[in-house]
């Protein structure tokens, strides 16, 4: 059977980096997450008495809730950055502005994750007012 | 060298619309979702910061711009999070004949309605309040 490599690919003696369904399979994999993490804290925030400042609180700064948000907002976050990463790939076709798009999406969603995580803890630490 | 075919070549598709246009509200809802992160975390951070800062935020929170906010991404949480169902069980293998996509077009649009008036009601109405 012919190869199916093309002529450079052969001289470069390059193969596959054996990365090409990484990313679809961590969407996979953070879509399955996200199922479970989104209903308890729809169902859970939904829940509260109220949304003062003390009751909410108190809510995050049990063990189990402070968690749970964790994995929320990580898995959230991670789950954005590779779904829209996809769709400006699919819709910037000038390869500079995509590039820059998606360097200030991962900024943006880096950002996201680290601010939220560190708000949990301080909670979840007694460092809240 | 020749330029290679790039994703999405739309035009060589036959998709039946059913699935095209609930696999692009997917996409859509999707990034609406990414925007919701913003208001999340702005909310963490009001949270973890002092009583004054909180309240500032909750009165921001509790306006009626932000509740016109959360019916859509109440929305679009509901509709992803049906429509990301199916397209975990379309992965499998399973549901991709013409006629089960079909079907289950009309399922994701009902189970997200469903979703979003029991949803809704327990956030606008029966709880009494929006933020």
């Amino acid at each position: 059977m012919k190869s199916l490599r093309s002529p450079l690919g052969t001289v470069a003696g390059l193969g596959s980096a054996k990365s090409g369904v990484h990313h679809w399979w961590l969407q996979r994999l953070t879509s399955i997450a996200l199922v479970p993490l989104t209903i308890w804290f729809t169902v859970s925030l939904l829940s509260l008495p109220s949304l003062d400042h003390v009751t909410v609180i108190s809510w995050m700064a049990q063990s189990w809730t402070a968690l749970l948000l964790i994995l929320l907002v990580l898995v959230a976050t991670w789950h954005s950055q590779l779904g829209v990463r996809v769709v400006v790939e699919d819709y910037i076709h000038n390869t500079g502005s995509r590039t820059l798009i998606l360097v200030i999406l991962t900024f943006v969603h880096a950002f996201l994750a680290v601010a939220g995580v560190f708000a949990i803890l301080k909670v979840a630490f007694g460092g809240a007012a | 060298m020749r330029a290679r075919p790039l994703s999405p070549h739309l035009s060589i598709y036959r998709m039946s619309r059913y699935s095209l246009l609930s696999s692009i509200t997917n996409r859509i809802t999707g990034v609406i979702l990414s925007v919701g992160l913003l208001v999340l975390v702005y909310w963490l951070m009001a949270v973890a910061s002092s009583n004054r800062e909180y309240l500032r935020a909750h009165e921001i929170l509790s306006s009626g711009f932000f509740k016109l906010i959360y019916a859509g991404l109440l929305i679009a949480f509901c509709y992803h999070l049906v429509a990301g169902i199916r397209h975990l069980t379309w992965d499998t293998g399973r549901g991709l004949e013409r006629a089960q996509a079909k079907r289950s077009t009309y399922i994701v649009v009902a189970v997200t309605v469903l979703l979003v008036v029991v949803l809704g009601y327990w956030l606008f109405l029966a709880a009494g309040r929006a933020s």
